[in-house]
């Protein structure tokens, strides 16, 4: 029997809305979920008291200065690295066999389990190199961790921007350099952007990387070369070890608003950037 | 006088597709000279030779001579070759930036910042394209706002700024309505005073109009170039009457 396009019309529009609905509404269940049970828990001595024996008491603040000081070491160093990777990905090279494999290596790369940088981390930074468990080798880590996301954000934002700014740039007697700095970037940044955001918010949400190769302290770091623990290091432990439900559920919700935030102010961001350019 | 632009024996390949052979010709100064045939005959890479556009696309290689103005193109500094031959292309062009920093872009590119040049620049460049009366006011505003003939306009204002000498344009009016088509000719012959141009384009009609010597391409070879009406009136190859008498192409 056939079924009359008007009806499959109205079933397939009807399944698309009921998988949209079911999916947000698993998104708000989960985070309604865990803001419910961590707010009332949250207060500001929370957030700027020390951690008290092992998280069963005090705040968080070293968790909150950990994540800071971590990520800022793995965009450091992975947004540079990154963006000019993929400058000289999308803008210096000739596409051939060279670039195609450097691609795939990347995209294996943004594939591989955190729990390999981790790995990878700990051997390298953490022992090799001699930094133990510390900020710096966290970060390190983390930036190698996001660096191929980077690469990849940021080379397909360059490449979406028109060929023909190039070449009207380059027939002015603009040097490649030029081209790249005044013709492509300004129209490729909220590309970059988002790979950069993408990073972040990555780098915030990792456990494994974080415990294999910063550690678990609780202590407050006093330099980059202290081992510390970010905010999802503390809710794993806390969660997983049972040492407080209470403060768990509390670190997962200021994690979870962490990420909104940014989010939030990386879209006002990007709206901004795009306005002003076309 | 010497030639704005002169080849010998030029011969281009895009790897080893061979899309110009053995092209001679001479382009005298202050004139406007058209480039005619059909479709993917060679035109727009005769005239990115000019500029040395096509140095951008891989696996190109040519060989033969190019003077501008007498002087041998490859000891010409890049930058300063692309500065002298500027290029309008087929799209409208300007970059998504105020009217303002369009006009003024090359001069950034070179290095000049003093508010006061750019500012003249701008307005002489503006009036001899004919569009200061129009967008005096409307300098801040987004280039994109404008027509496709301002814009185009604008993106010969652009070379004006930067004093070239030369002035490429492949099918510049491609893109535009029979009036506008027609400003921009009229425009042409204003700029024929002090620039060299070569224009590419499909349409007979207006190369017989603005062109006061024409080239005729077929499959990468310069079939015939001299004064615009004697070709048309009096082709001395069989293939250029065929072409323009509508034969083919
Ligand atoms: N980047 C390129 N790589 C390889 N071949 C090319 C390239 N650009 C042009 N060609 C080839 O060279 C020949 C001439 O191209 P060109 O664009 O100069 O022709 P044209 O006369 O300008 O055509 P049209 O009137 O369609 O613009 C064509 O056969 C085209 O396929
Ligand atoms: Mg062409």
């Amino acid at each position: 029997m056939r079924i009359s396009p008007a009806i499959t019309q109205r079933l397939a529009k009807g399944v698309l809305i009921l998988a949209t609905i079911s999916a947000l509404g698993v998104l708000i269940f989960v985070i309604g979920f865990v803001l419910a049970g961590g707010f009332r828990h949250i207060s500001w001595s929370f957030l700027t008291e020390p951690i008290l024996d092992m998280g069963r008491g005090g705040g968080i603040l070293p968790a909150i200065a950990g994540t800071i000081l971590m990520v800022f070491v793995a965009i450091g160093i992975a947004a540079p690295l990154g963006i000019a990777s993929s400058i000289y990905l999308a803008e210096y090279t000739e596409e051939g066999r060279v670039t195609q494999t450097i691609r795939f290596g990347i995209n294996c790369l943004a594939g591989v389990p955190s729990i390999i940088f981790g790995l990878f981390g700990f051997i390298l930074f953490v022992v090799i190199l001699g930094f133990g468990w510390s900020i710096i080798s966290g970060g390190f880590s983390l930036a190698a961790m996001i660096l191929p996301t980077i690469i990849r954000t940021s080379e397909e934002a360059l490449r979406s921007v028109p060929k023909n700014y190039r070449d009207v740039a380059a027939s002015l007697g603009a040097t490649r350099w030029q081209v790249v700095t005044r013709s492509v970037l300004p129209y490729a940044l909220p590309g970059i952007l988002t790979g950069v955001i993408l990073g972040i918010g990555r780098s915030i949400e990792e456990t494994a990387v974080v415990i294999f190769t910063a550690g678990s302290a609780v202590q407050m770091p006093k330099s980059l070369f202290d081992s510390a623990r970010t905010m999802a290091v503390h809710f794993y432990i806390l969660a997983r070890e049972g040492i407080s439900n209470e403060n768990a559920y509390a670190t997962a919700a200021i994690l979870i608003c962490t990420i909104l935030i940014i989010n939030v102010f990386a879209y006002s961001l990007m709206h901004r950037l795009m306005r002003g350019k076309s | 006088m010497t030639n704005a632009l002169t080849a010998k024996k030029l011969d281009l390949y895009y790897g080893d597709f061979h899309a110009l052979k053995n092209v001679n010709l001479a382009i005298a100064p202050k004139k406007i000279t058209a480039l005619i045939g059909p479709s993917g005959c060679g035109k727009s890479t005769l005239l990115r030779v000019f500029n040395r556009m096509n140095e951008l696309i891989a696996g190109v290689k040519i060989t033969g001579e190019v003077k501008i103005f007498g002087r041998t193109m490859n000891k010409i500094n890049l930058l300063e070759l692309r500065k002298s031959v500027g290029m309008v292309f087929q799209r409208p062009n300007p970059f998504p930036l105020t009217i303002y920093d369009n006009v003024i872009y090359g001069l950034r590119i070179h290095g000049i910042s003093k508010k006061d040049i750019l500012d003249e620049t701008a307005f002489t460049s503006l009036t001899s394209v004919g569009l200061w009366n129009d967008l005096k006011d409307r300098l801040k505003e987004n280039a994109l706002k404008l027509s496709g003939e301002q814009q185009q306009r604008l993106c010969i204002a652009r070379l004006i700024a930067l004093k070239s000498d030369i002035l490429l344009m492949d099918e510049p009016c491609s893109a535009l309505d029979p009036i506008a088509t027609a400003r921009i000719e009229e425009l042409m012959q204003d700029l024929k005073e002090n620039y060299t141009i070569v224009i590419v384009t499909h349409n007979m009609q207006q190369a017989a109009r603005v062109s006061e010597e024409c080239g005729f391409m077929l499959l990468g070879e310069l079939v015939e170039f001299g004064n615009t009406d004697r070709i048309f009136t009096a082709p001395s190859d069989k293939r250029t009457e065929d072409y323009i008498t509508g034969r083919y192409g």
